[in-house]
Parts: C-alpha cells; structure tokens; sequence
C-alpha cells in the first residue's frame, strides 16, 4: 500500500524561537496583532508500507533517528492512504 | 603521531586546521573524506566548521549520520581526543556524543565577530595550556549556535566540571551582554563526561598566528598534540 505521511516538527513549548519573534515584530509593523507566532517545518514522506500501522511505526522511527531532535522538538504525524 | 581532520561536503574550515596543524604547530594530520571508515591509523580527529550538507534539516544532522561518525564514536569509546568546531559541535552534539542541542541565535542572524572566552577547567586534553580562569580571544562565526540543554543535563554538566569555556566581557564575567547568542549559562564549549571529546562554537583555529589577531586559539591544539604526546 502506498502512504503519505506529514511530518511536522516544532520547537518544544519554552524554548526560544527568535524566528517567530520576528515575524511577530514584523507583522506589528504591518499594524495586525499577532499574540504570538511558532515556526514549524512539514515534511512529506512517500512510503509503501503493509499497512497505515506499520507505515505509522516506519515513520516514528525516521523522526526518532533523523527528522527531528528530542532535545528541542515535539513532532507530530499526520497519515494517509494514497490510491 | 597523524591527526585526522574529517571533511563533509560543505565543511570549510578543515583547510584552515590543515594549515594549523601542520605549518604552525608542525605535527602530522591529514584531511578525511567522510566516505572514509577507517581512522586506525589517528591519535585524534577534528571536525571543522563549515555548512556541512548546506545545513539541510539541522545544521550537522545529515553528518552526524554518516557511517565516518561511527568510526569516530569509536575513537571517542576507546579514550583518543576529538574536537568539533562550529559546525564540528553541531555535529557532535546531533551524533550524540556531546550532550544538549544548538538552536538559532536568539537575535537570528549570522554573527562573525571576535569573543572572549573564560577558561573554566584545565583539566581535559584540549585545555592543560591554559590556565584556569585564562580570558581568550577566539572569534566565533554561526548562526546555531544557541546551547541548549534540558535542566537536568545543564546541572550534570556543570557539577562534572564539563563546560569548558563561557562566553565573558573583558573582566571575565559572564553577563548577558557578552553572549552573542544566547547560549544558556554563557556556554561556548563542553566536553563529554570521559574528558576526550570537546566541542565549541568559537573557532581556534581562526586565533592560531599573530597576524591573525590572536594566538589564543593555538593552545587548544598544542594541549590536544601534548595530550597524544602523553599516551
């Protein structure tokens, strides 16, 4: 079966996102009031697996090894099948 | 007595502790292409700076993954120095083999500029030339280069005598404003907890001759060849 997997990885809650800050700065200049804006990446994955479980456990485990850092992120998966 | 400089497609400093190594302390060392597996033939290996893999996904996460890394690990295990430098650190940090994480500047931005460095402990193979307390000049340049640790990890590295160097304003004190990038507790570099593996985001090999500004830089490399020298 084919899947498609979103990945997204954010910054754990605490943790400085100077990038968000800015774009917060900078919509402030645009005159809209943002109470605070979080940066995060996507990522999607292509993948053949048996089946949605399985394609799910490959994919945790390419964020564990890979796509994200336990240090400093949070990652959540979002999984479909393809036709 | 080699030392191995590892080079990822992307690194570009290796050329510079190259240079370092060789002419200016006049030891043995060679550059590593990281398709590389055996390093039998090091005492000890540097990780230069540079933007290895463009920094794609986290800056050192695809290198940190290369098979090279293993071979490394295992230096590290069997006791032999390594040092990371900039991207070097992130590379080290992200294999696993120096604890914490380094995450964009907290003013996100490049930062290329001289720093001043305290000594906190002269008791590792990259710091036995300095004395303990020493202020250095070594210039940093990075964009990640934020440390970051969790609570527990930020104590056990310190009750360990771990972190090495702290970003300092000239007296020697660790105030705000002499941390370009607001690294938690000022940290500019640590080690692991056996001592060998040191990484930092400042960049010796940039203050290793007079014309160069500083020479502090140097010690770092002499204390790791002395080390070797010891074994």
């Amino acid at each position: 079966m084919q899947y498609q997997a979103d990945v997204t990885i954010e910054l754990k809650s605490g943790m400085l996102d100077p990038e968000g800050t800015t774009i917060k700065r900078a919509l402030e200049h645009l005159g809209y009031k943002a109470e605070s804006v979080k940066t995060a990446k996507k990522y999607t994955i292509d993948l053949q697996a048996e089946s949605i479980h399985a394609a799910r456990e490959t994919v945790e485990e390419m964020c564990q090894k890979l796509i994200a850092n336990p240090i400093i992120h949070n990652y959540s998966i979002s999984l479909r099948e393809l036709q | 007595m080699s030392i191995g400089i590892v080079q990822f497609g992307g690194s570009n400093c290796d050329l510079d502790v190259l240079h370092v190594l060789k002419d200016v302390i006049g030891v043995d060392a060679e550059l590593v292409w990281y398709k590389e597996e055996n390093l039998e033939r090091f005492e000890g290996i540097v990780i230069p700076g540079g933007f290895s893999y463009g920094d794609y996904l986290r800056a050192g996460a695809i290198a940190a993954r290369t098979p090279i890394m293993t071979s490394v690990k295992g230096m590290a295990e069997a006791g032999k120095p390594v040092i990371g430098i900039c991207n070097g650190f992130q590379v080290l940090t992200e294999s696993g083999l120096l604890e914490g994480a380094l995450t964009t500047n907290n003013y996100p931005k490049f930062k290329c500029e001289s720093t001043l460095l305290r000594v906190e402990s002269t008791d590792t193979p990259f710091t036995s030339k300095f004395k303990k307390g020493d202020v250095v000049s070594i210039p940093i340049a990075h964009m990640e280069g934020n440390f970051y640790a969790d609570e527990l990890t930020l104590s056990s590295l310190e009750d360990n005598a771990q972190v090495v160097f702290r970003y300092v304003d000239k007296n020697g004190k660790a105030t705000d404003e002499a941390n370009p990038n607001g690294s938690q507790e000022n940290i500019a570099g640590i080690v692991s907890a056996k001592k060998n593996v040191l990484g930092m985001m400042p960049h010796p090999e940039r203050a290793s001759e007079d014309i160069l500004g500083s020479k502090d830089g140097i010690k770092i490399f002499e204390s790791m060849v002395e080390f070797i020298s010891s074994q």
